[in-house]
């Protein structure tokens, strides 16, 4: 018996002792940190209690950051699953060359955001005015990355287009697991495709729904990579009175405030980002898991 | 014969219906690889031809070779090196992951104790703590690791996968656990019975069956790891000697602002060994992401 339990603690040790060094202690560390004048400079930081809380929620840039960001997960929540669950739809159906348009659509999801960022900046700022200018339709003529009122979504297209092929698999695989024999029965009962689409598949996929409105919900809450090629935060655009940028998300915004040396402001704006995202998080799982029951 | 009310759209009943989808579904799919063709076609022209016309067939490929060479002797961003440093560090990463991830899921699963139930539900909770709230202190954590107890951890190849492993284990163990708890007991207790040591039974019984989950790891891992950017920037550094493919992506559109030739080129090379790969094990890849994301 002895001899199980060695086993046991050896195959932990390694996992449990990475998990410790880098999460547990720097996410202490840094809910202590928040709570400090942690300049990244002076090797000593002291208490200042809720002071950093405080000043953020007068800051107009960091409030702008957190509703752009609120905007930004909800057009991208929507945007992603409604185009990757078609997508699933398309694929599992009987069409020819099903499997090579999925695996087509998954594609995108390889690129990691820096790389997409920089492919969509060029498609964005000059393939796209290009064509504005060759057709003279005046919308296309500047950029959508330049105009504060486009920005977001123009983000949220492109990454709908790197995630839904993700999500699409997800929706794929719970299409796959309804037995067959249900939707045929309905067809000879009468039921038409969005009557079988609505009353039968999406019931029963609730599931897969909680998954990957999680999914996109927390991916979209810490967008940083293709936030920061893609638009680098611009344009600038004014907020309460103050000059603000347009497209910073907060994981942006945090990662600038510490470029800038103020660390424990650049923490507190992460321990709010931490805390929201669990709020909501916690929020959308039980509104999904009460409509699973439902269904 | 009554018309089908079925909407020819997504044309399930009937086979009349299937060719519109299909034209569809590749309208859909062109859409989806246009930007790896602006990419590709404009990685083969000059900066002055992608001004000139950004759509147009490139006039001379050799220019794709001509730019690729550029590249690589460029003076500010060591590709190759990067490349090699990508390749080094995503290989180790995910053997570490897997390995240690395995052998402790297998442990959570076959001790049916309140202190393996509380470890398991501290791994899943660590899921939702966003990176931004750990990635400061995490890096003043190391640094005191490597400043006092003269461990290593920053700017080194062993640094940074030991972090992955903290990073990677709490969704790797979810993933295992979720397959190790269908794995029927009686196997293990057969090799028990025989003698067979705890140890011996996991590496002889438990880890060959594991085989089609560790696809799945390996994919979101490998994904993950090899487009990751700010973990790399914070404990690598932008100039460090071990760098990786996103980091020297942005180092080299950061000094080459706006010379799309280039960029274009850099993000091609960036893209090609993943798609190359993507292409060859295209089939293992989409049926471990089904069956992961199943579970």
């Amino acid at each position: 018996m002895r001899k199980n339990t060695l086993v046991n603690v050896l195959f932990l040790a390694p996992c449990v002792f990475a998990f410790v060094m880098i999460i547990i202690i720097p996410f202490f560390l840094g809910l202590y940190y928040s709570m400090t004048d942690w300049n990244g400079v002076n090797p000593d930081v002291a208490f200042v209690g809720l002071e950093n809380f405080r000043s953020l929620f007068s800051a107009p840039d960091f409030i702008y950051s957190f509703l752009a960001t609120m905007g930004y997960t909800l057009i991208n929540v929507v945007l992603v699953n409604v185009v990757s669950f078609v997508l699933s739809l398309i694929v599992t159906s009987r069409i020819r060359f099903r499997n090579f348009f999925r695996a087509g659509f998954f594609v995108p999801y390889l690129i990691g955001g820096i790389v997409l960022g920089y492919i969509w900046q060029f498609i964005l700022n000059s393939i796209l005015v290009d064509l504005g200018e060759a057709l003279s339709l005046e919308f296309l003529q500047s950029s959508f990355l330049s105009r504060s009122g486009s920005v977001i979504w123009a983000m949220s297209a492109v990454n709908t287009w790197q995630y839904a092929g993700y999500i699409m698999l997800i929706y794929i695989a719970a299409i796959q697991s309804i037995p067959a024999s249900l939707m045929e029965a309905a067809t000879v009962d009468g039921a038409g495709y969005l009557t079988r689409v609505f009353k039968i598949l999406i019931p029963m996929m609730a599931n897969a729904f909680t998954i990957s409105l999680f999914l996109t919900l927390t991916t979209s809450f810490k967008q940083f990579d293709m936030n920061f090629t893609l638009t680098n935060g611009g344009p600038a655009t004014r907020f309460l009175d103050q000059p603000v940028k347009a497209s910073q998300l907060l994981a942006m915004n945090i990662f600038n405030t510490a470029t800038a040396n103020r660390m424990a402001e650049a923490q507190a704006k992460a321990v709010v980002l931490f805390v929201s995202l669990v709020v909501v998080a916690l929020i959308q799982v039980s509104i999904n898991k009460k409509k699973e029951v439902e269904m | 014969m009554t018309p089908s009310r079925t909407s020819p759209r997504t044309g399930r009943s009937g086979p009349a219906g299937i060719p519109a989808l299909e034209l569809i579904t590749f309208l859909l799919f062109l859409l989806f690889m246009f930007p790896f063709a602006l990419v590709v076609l404009n990685s083969a022209k000059t900066s002055r031809e992608i001004i000139f016309n950004a759509v147009a067939w490139p006039a001379d490929w050799s220019q794709l070779f001509e730019n690729v060479s550029l590249i690589f002797r460029n003076p500010t961003v060591d590709y190759l090196g990067a490349f090699a440093d990508s390749t080094v560090i995503t290989a180790l990463s995910l053997v570490v992951i897997i390995l240690f991830s395995s052998m402790a899921a297998w442990v959570l699963v076959r001790n049916r104790t309140a202190w393996s139930t509380a470890l398991f539900m501290a791994f899943v909770a660590a899921m939702v703590i966003p990176f931004q709230v750990l990635m400061y202190p995490l890096v003043r954590w190391m640094r005191v690791m490597g400043d006092f107890a003269g461990i290593r951890l920053l700017g080194t190849v062993p640094g940074i996968v030991f972090a992955y492993l903290g990073f990677g284990a709490p969704l790797s163990i979810f993933v295992f656990h979720g397959f190790i708890k269908n794995i029927p007991y009686e196997l293990e207790e057969a090799a028990t019975i025989d003698g067979c040591g705890r140890a011996r039974i996991f590496f002889e019984i438990v880890f060959p069956l594991l085989k089609p989950i560790i696809v799945t790891v390996m994919i979101l891992n490998g994904i993950w790891i090899w487009n990751d950017y700010l973990l790399p920037l914070l404990v690598l550094g932008s100039n460090g000697v071990v760098q990786t493919i996103p980091i020297a992506v942005t180092a080299f559109a950061g000094a080459y602002l706006k010379q799309w030739d280039l960029i274009l080129t850099s993000t091609l090379i960036a893209i090609i060994p993943v798609v190359l790969l993507y292409l060859f094990a295209q089939r293992y890849i989409i049926k471990g992401m089904l069956e992961g994301s199943i579970k």
